[in-house]
């Protein structure tokens, strides 16, 4: 069981391995790469806009009534954008790129490895990874960083329209509180978690779909694993650079 | 010229199940050879030993110096380009067109220009008669049809070692006979090894220079066609006659009561003696197999350590001039 567990990590972290030394291969499979780019933001774009704005919200009503309670009314722009770009903004894009984008992706490789379409193209002496994983994953990643931008700036919005518009804040209050608690370095974590995500969701997706077990039964499992696996490593890489990110990077409004 | 593939002491399990052990044999530079076995033996692992999509346990592959079971995964790489591969199932790329399929191997290891990828592309098509479906998906033709399409993807390259997992299941008796010919047209052309898969019984009488059998997780012979085709092995000699008397049952083996029961009953032992076909001949206009010649040598050779039938039937077929046939037989199923 521990062996298994510990096998499969291993080989997870030799596909990464084998796809970063691909990513630098000549000749880049461009097609493929915008092919699946265009596909997977158009099946996360939507879904991603329409969670964060209640997700912007939830939390711009939730900070602005602790923030109330606690007398620090003129705070309440600048957490909420932090607590959107820093942790709402890359959860979302966890959820779809892995939850849309990453089971699409695992099904579609899972599939052509039961066709035997990948054995054939490694009998033609074409790399499946180079072919197939790099651009996915690039792909991937290429997408985590566009929604999470997209997420924050409607998070942002949302959190706006709702802390002036229902908790009667003003919005000059909203806006100045940015520049006192938000820094940019904010900003580029965020992306950086959604640049990891993104790789991450895209492995995983394509270690699993690479292995498919016993037939079409077998791609139906493999999807299923590579979601929830893709799940609880991108929930814990999240607390792993949100842990470090606050203990080197000081903090502004101190 | 083709390239000789030596395969030595190869043993294959998945987990605890045995496919075959300590298989043994040399397919012969350019010549033609035929695996034969019952559903189940592993002729399909067989095959993707061969190519290193499987690894076997322990035993060798070479080829040109290369160990397709333990060289560095680059040189593996590197062989593999040397082989067309026909897979059982065609394996076609679902979102690519059959002309799209068929190019794809030019399309990456050449720099050919569009226009000439064309021509080759459809010349191959009209060679297994997919003319007029090439615009189609995989998804879109039939069972036969993906077969052969497979097969001239395999092609495209001119590979000089060429795999066919059973190119015949799916198609029917006179597209089969068509096909056998085109096999040894092509081995006339470009004089590459062969090796084919299949449960046939008129192609393993007409294409092969060689067969061997697969049966109870081991090879059971590998040798020049006349030797299988007079084997008083009763495996060999049931499959080839397509009997259900004999060692092979529904689920692979017999038992010994069963077996014993049949070898009671009278009607089981009329056991005609086979008549050799002659091995077909390249179309006319094509240049003569130049492995014919090889392979004469090779195996009047090796005569004295054959057995007596098996001798007897070489010496017919080398005894009429090489270009004739030894005897006015019938022709079983040949497409000429
Ligand atoms: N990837 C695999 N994992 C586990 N077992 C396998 C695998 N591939 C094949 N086998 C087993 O190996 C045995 C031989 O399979 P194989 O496909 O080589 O048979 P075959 O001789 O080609 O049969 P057929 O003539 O029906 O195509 C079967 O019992 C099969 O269950
Ligand atoms: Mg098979």
């Amino acid at each position: 069981m521990i062996t298994g567990a510990l096998r499969q990590t291993g080989r997870l972290f030799a596909l990464s391995a084998e796809v970063s030394r691909a990513i630098f291969k000549r000749p880049f499979q461009f097609r493929e790469f915008v092919e699946q780019f265009w596909f997977l933001a158009s099946v996360t774009i939507l879904p991603a806009a329409l969670v964060s704005i209640p997700f912007g919200a939830v939390i711009a009503l939730q900070v602005g009534s602790l923030t109330q309670q606690l007398g620090a009314q003129s705070f309440t722009g600048g957490a909420s954008v932090l607590a959107v770009v820093q942790q709402a903004s890359p959860l979302i894009v966890a959820l779809l790129i892995s939850g849309a984008g990453g089971s699409a992706i695992c099904a579609d490789l899972g599939s052509r490895t039961i066709r035997e379409e990948l054995d054939a193209m490694e009998v033609m002496g074409v790399s499946p990874v180079q072919r197939l994983v790099v651009p996915r994953v690039l792909a991937a990643m290429g997408v985590a960083v566009l929604l999470n931008g997209l997420v924050s700036v409607v998070g942002i919005l949302g959190g706006y329209f709702f802390n002036v518009y229902l908790q009667d804040g003003t919005p000059g209050a909203y806006l100045s509180s940015f520049s006192s608690l938000a820094q940019l370095p904010d900003l580029y974590v965020s992306e950086l978690k959604a640049v990891i995500f993104g790789f991450i969701a895209g492995i995983v997706a394509a270690y699993r779909g690479l292995n498919p077990r016993g037939g079409p039964k077998g791609v139906g499992d493999a999807v299923n694993q590579s979601v929830v696996i893709t799940f609880l490593l991108l929930f814990f890489v999240n607390m792993v650079i949100t842990g470090v990110y606050l203990q080197i990077v000081p903090p502004k409004g101190g | 010229m083709g390239i000789e593939v030596v395969v030595e002491g190869l043993t294959k399990s998945f987990g605890k199940q045995n496919i075959w052990q300590d298989v043994t044999l040399t397919l012969p530079a350019g010549e033609v050879s035929v695996m034969l076995g019952p559903s189940g033996t592993g002729k399909t692992v067989f095959l993707k030993s061969l190519i290193g999509l499987l690894k076997p346990d322990r035993g060798r592959v070479l080829i040109n110096g290369v160990d397709m079971v333990n060289s560095p995964e680059r040189e593996i790489f590197e062989t593999r380009k040397l082989f067309g591969l026909m897979f059982q199932d065609g394996a076609l790329f679902g979102s690519m067109s059959l002309f799209d399929n068929i190019a794809f191997p030019l399309r990456e290891h050449t720099r050919k220009k569009e226009a000439e990828i064309r021509r080759i592309v459809m010349e191959r098509i009209e060679v297994v008669g997919l003319l007029g479906a090439e615009r189609k998906l995989p998804g879109e033709i039939s069972g036969g049809m993906r077969k052969r399409a497979g097969l001239a993807r395999a092609l495209v390259l001119d590979p000089q070692i060429i795999l066919c997992d059973e190119p015949d299941s799916g198609l029917d008796p006179v597209r089969t006979a068509y096909l056998s010919q085109l096999l040894i047209d092509l081995n006339a052309q470009i004089d590459a090894t062969m090796l084919i898969v299949t449960h046939n019984l008129d192609i393993a009488a007409t294409v092969p220079d060689n067969m061997g059998m697969l049966f109870r997780r081991e090879l059971v012979t590998f040798g020049p066609r006349e030797l299988l085709l007079t084997s008083e092995e009763p495996v060999v000699a049931q499959f080839l006659a397509g009997r259900r008397e004999g060692p092979i049952g529904m689920s692979e083996e017999k038992d010994a009561a069963a077996l014993a029961a049949e070898a009671a009953d009278p009607r089981t032992r009329a056991n005609t003696p086979r008549e050799i076909v002659p091995q077909l001949e390249p179309s006319p206009g094509l240049p003569a197999r130049r492995a014919a010649a090889r392979r004469r040598e090779r195996v009047l050779g090796m005569l004295d350590r054959l057995p007596p039938a098996a001798r007897a039937a070489i010496e017919r077929t080398y005894a009429s001039a090489p270009t004739a046939p030894a005897m006015p037989l019938p022709a079983a199923g040949s497409g000429s």
